[in-house]
């Protein structure tokens, strides 16, 4: 009889594992990454000591760096947030960067065609991008819901939509009279407060604050709520929730809205924040790729998505530094970040490994 | 060589083990020439895995095997055909649209000019049927012809490969009452002719009617052996268990009140677009346990289905205390006062991934106490399902354990607790204890009963005959998706029930005489 009770205790000490493994794992990774980019380096004859050390400085070394390695980290907690949030209702929204785009057009529309004061125009420019750029997300998770497409097939279209919708808004219906191929320049009044006026180049506003919030915010959702608690239980099993009278369909629509509203968030920050205008794109930042990637390194966990972000951040920061003055190539960043993502989802193997060496040593307890 | 060896099969001290667990641990094991040797177990026992371990599917770490006395290694299927050994799994497995024949002999077909030789296929397989009385035609196709047929199908696949020792895993639970008789008459035909058979099995009744003796298994060691005809039903479910178990159900005469249930002419399709119910139509009262058996695949799961709203009714009425819910949602329906014990608890009664507490809730997560507007609140929830553990006995360190980590059977009184907890009017229990180990499935059966006894009605669906007789107030046999005849417990017979299940009315029955 209470070998049934050691079984569950027994099981239960593994997940206990499982979760230590979930912060060890991405932190290994990261190191592993690390490592093969030094050896990147040495095969180009360049000193990885050095780079590592240029990225570190450049990155902590000064206030001004600080400041721009938290600009670099403010568009990707949000868009590894979109991604993490869909992620727990089992859809993958590799829609980030259309919705990114819808997001930043819009603020930028809601930026210069009203003029009120702050307090009203920097949330309505913000609430107006995240409901468009939500509504972008939420078309994939009703055609996933309603007709069964795939998600994975519908953002990606829409992600080419999005591009050139976006390019033909910022080129021309909304383009300002200035030659440049962008829209007007946003009144003041809907630029979002810097953080650290008094830094000579700073551009770090407190889009970076409001991602903290929202990171905090899907926490409560996901785990607080009884919104979050469907859209988890539609996420690990479907028929479960649909036996319980949660509807999968409405939960996976209003999941691909939020999560489109995040990845919008992205692209309104970064018009309301930094650029103060919409530029017509040419080809997508990536800032939703690199956000799968955000939220594969942070289990996709708001606290993980957050830390995720901010190595992302990092990276980015140090990696035109590096090869100034290390002279390694950034794109070796790149290298890093793949690399990275390659050990985090070859994970896999190591818990393989894991096993068989357990099972090796002969690890037998109990008995079923 | 037999002169020397009377034993077909002869495994010595294996031990099996997977991670943290010691699946079987120094198990004998012997198969006489020409016997029919039952392997007893529980879910989770051990038994699959042993005979696994013969089949060459799995490697035991420790021990040996001997067939015919020869002491063999046997690492994979083939080498198991080889040895003349053949399984049955309990999930057949056939290529629907072809033949018989064709299915018997792939993998292994007759060839002339390097062409598939069918006319020496179909001839093959017609001397084979015949020698053991199998009676099936090699030409029909795999679909058309009935679960029973499919089982034989499969038997003769491993005929055809040579087999001499046959393992069946768990054949009846797939067959009628009739069809079980048919499958021992065919047992006994293949041990006549020199076949050796292991029948692996959790069903007391049926080790009793078939084997000359069992090997009983307990939690990874072989208990006992014994010759079925020394030792009762009751000696070898206490064997099985470990302790002393009543297979009865007590219970008292029901005192059915009003109608709480109305399901009228309700048609539906499957999965497949089919139609799976024609026409079903039952009352059920207030105070009784209303049992629905059937054969599996009669159309079972579907009426679960449309009355819990997970399925869509094409025509027909349900309602409830007197309440039109025809194709409401699951939501509005559990309002109503249904609870649900689902069929599958796996796939759809747990989230595995959630912890217990999580799993407690599942339903009236979006109700007081549990939440208040859009905010959970987990300290009453925890302290709910610390009650609920408790009141069902659940074996489990605390409630934040996720539901994987528990056996079969707390998992199901999970879901018990769940639904129980909901105080329901009409609570529709589907196959509650499928994979239950026995002593689950007498708390299963007593919370039945209670709940009967305390004036709401139990709609009951299950394949096990057994359980449907010793619980149900009055029965309904389905049969193709519609109710054949609704007999009262006290007119009940197996055979009754068993030739209504393949479709006979319960008039012709009784004029049959059987």
């Amino acid at each position: 009889m209470s070998e049934e009770k050691n079984i569950a205790i027994k099981k239960e000490e593994n997940r206990y594992y499982e979760m230590l493994a979930n912060f060890i794992g991405p932190f290994i990774s990261v190191i592993a990454g690390l490592l093969v980019g030094a050896i990147f380096m040495l095969s180009i004859g360049r000193s990885p000591l050095t780079a590592y050390a240029v990225l570190f400085n450049s990155a902590f070394g000064s206030l001004a760096g600080i400041s721009e390695t938290l600009v670099n980290t403010t568009p990707l907690i949000f868009t590894g947030l979109a991604v993490a949030f869909a992620f727990r209702t089992g859809l993958f929204n590799i829609g980030g960067d259309g919705q990114f785009l819808i997001g930043y057009i819009s603020a930028a529309w809601v930026g210069y065609i009203i003029h009120v004061p702050m307090i009203i125009h920097v949330p309505f420019a913000i609430l107006f991008g995240i409901i468009t750029s939500g509504i972008w997300g939420g078309v994939a998770g009703l055609l996933k819901a309603k007709l069964g497409v795939h998600e994975v097939i519908t953002t990606i279209m829409m992600n080419y939509i999005s591009l050139y919708l976006v390019a033909y808004l910022a080129g021309g219906p909304l383009k300002g009279a200035t030659f440049l191929p962008a829209t007007k320049k946003i009144f003041d009044s809907a630029k979002l407060i810097k953080l650290m006026p008094n830094i000579r180049g700073s551009r770090l506003s407190i889009a970076f604050i409001l991602a903290l919030l929202t990171a905090y915010l899907i926490y409560y959702i996901l785990w607080k709520t009884t919104i979050g608690y469907e859209i988890r239980a539609v996420g690990l099993n479907s028929e479960a929730a649909r036996y319980s009278g949660i509807k999968a369909a409405k939960n996976m629509i209003l999941a691909m809205f939020i999560s489109g509203g995040l990845a919008g968030m992205a692209g309104i920050t970064q018009v309301l924040g930094l650029q103060h205008r919409a530029y017509q794109p040419f080809g997508f930042i990536g800032y939703g790729f690199t956000g799968i990637a955000v939220a594969l390194l942070g289990k996709n966990h708001p606290a993980g998505v957050v830390l995720g972000a901010f190595l992302f951040g990092i990276l980015q920061r140090g990696s035109m530094q590096m090869q100034s003055i290390a002279g390694v190539p950034k794109e070796l960043v790149q290298i890093i970040q793949a690399i990275i993502i390659f050990f985090v989802a070859a994970e896999y193997i190591f818990k393989y490994i894991a096993h068989k060496l357990k099972e090796n040593k002969g690890g037998v307890t109990s008995v079923e | 060589m037999s002169n020397q060896n009377s034993l077909a099969v002869d495994m010595q001290g294996i031990t099996k083990r997977f991670p943290g667990v010691l699946a079987n641990d120094n198990v004998d094991f012997q198969l006489k020439r020409g016997e029919i040797h039952a392997l007893l177990g529980e879910n989770g026992a051990g038994k699959s895995t042993l005979m696994k371990c013969l089949y060459g599917l799995y490697q035991a770490d420790e021990g040996d095997i001997f067939i015919y006395g020869d002491k063999v290694k046997i690492n994979t299927p083939n080498v198991a055909i080889n040895k003349g050994i053949g399984m049955v799994h309990q999930h057949f497995m056939l290529v629907q649209p072809f033949t018989v024949a064709e299915n018997i002999v792939l993998g292994s077909e007759p060839t002339k000019n390097n062409m598939i030789d069918m006319k020496k296929a179909i001839q093959d397989v017609e001397k084979l049927s015949e020698q053991y009385g199998l009676n099936v035609d090699p030409r029909a196709k795999i679909h058309e012809i009935s679960v029973g047929m499919q089982q034989r199908v499969e038997i003769l696949k491993t005929l055809y490969r040579g087999a001499d020792i046959l393992i069946l895993d768990e054949p009846t639970a797939v067959l009628t009452p009739q069809e079980v008789h048919e499958l021992i008459e065919i047992m006994e035909s293949l041990t006549n002719e020199g076949k050796s058979i292991i029948f692996i099995t959790h069903k007391l009744k049926e080790v009793k009617s078939i084997a000359d003796r069992v090997t009983v298994i307990r939690r990874g060691k072989s208990i006992d052996v014994v010759d079925t005809a020394d030792a009762t039903t009751n000696e070898l479910a206490n064997m099985m268990v470990g302790r002393e178990v009543i297979l009865e159900v007590e219970k008292s005469a029901a005192e059915p009140g009003e109608v709480i249930l109305e399901v009228e002419n309700v048609h539906a399709d499957n999965d497949r677009n089919l139609p799976a119910l024609n026409g079903t139509s039952f009352q059920v009262k207030r105070g009784e346990i209303f049992g629905i058996a059937g054969v599996d695949g009669n159309g079972q799961s579907e009426l679960a289905e449309v009355m819990t709203g997970l399925r869509k009714l094409k025509s027909g009425k349900i309602m409830i205390n007197g309440k039109n819910i025809t194709n409401y949602s699951t939501r509005d329906i559990i309002e109503s006062g249904v609870s649900h014990i689902p069929e599958d608890r796996q796939k759809r009664g747990l989230v595995l991934d959630f912890s217990l507490f999580e799993n407690m809730i599942l339903g009236s997560h979006y109700k007081p106490p549990y939440a208040s507007g859009v905010n959970m609140n987990y300290s009453s929830i925890k302290k709910e399902s610390k009650r609920l553990i408790k009141e069902f006995d659940i074996r489990t360190p605390n409630e934040e354990v996720l539901a994987k980590s528990l056996s079969g059977g707390n998992q199901q009184k999970v879901i018990l607790a769940r639904e129980f907890n909901r105080n329901p009017e009409l609570l529709i229990a589907a196959q509650p204890t499928r994979g239950v180990d026995v002593g689950a499935i007498e708390f299963i059966h007593k919370r039945l009963v209670e709940q009967r006894d305390a004036g709401k009605a139990v709609l009951l669906i299950s394949l096990e005959l057994d359980e449907i007789l010793s619980l149900s107030d009055r029965i309904a046999v389905i049969y193709e998706g519609k109710i054949v005849d609704i007999l009262d417990i006290k007119d009940a017979t197996e055979e009754k029930l068993g030739l209504m299940m393949a479709g006979a009315e319960s008039e012709t029955v009784v004029e049959g005489g059987e």
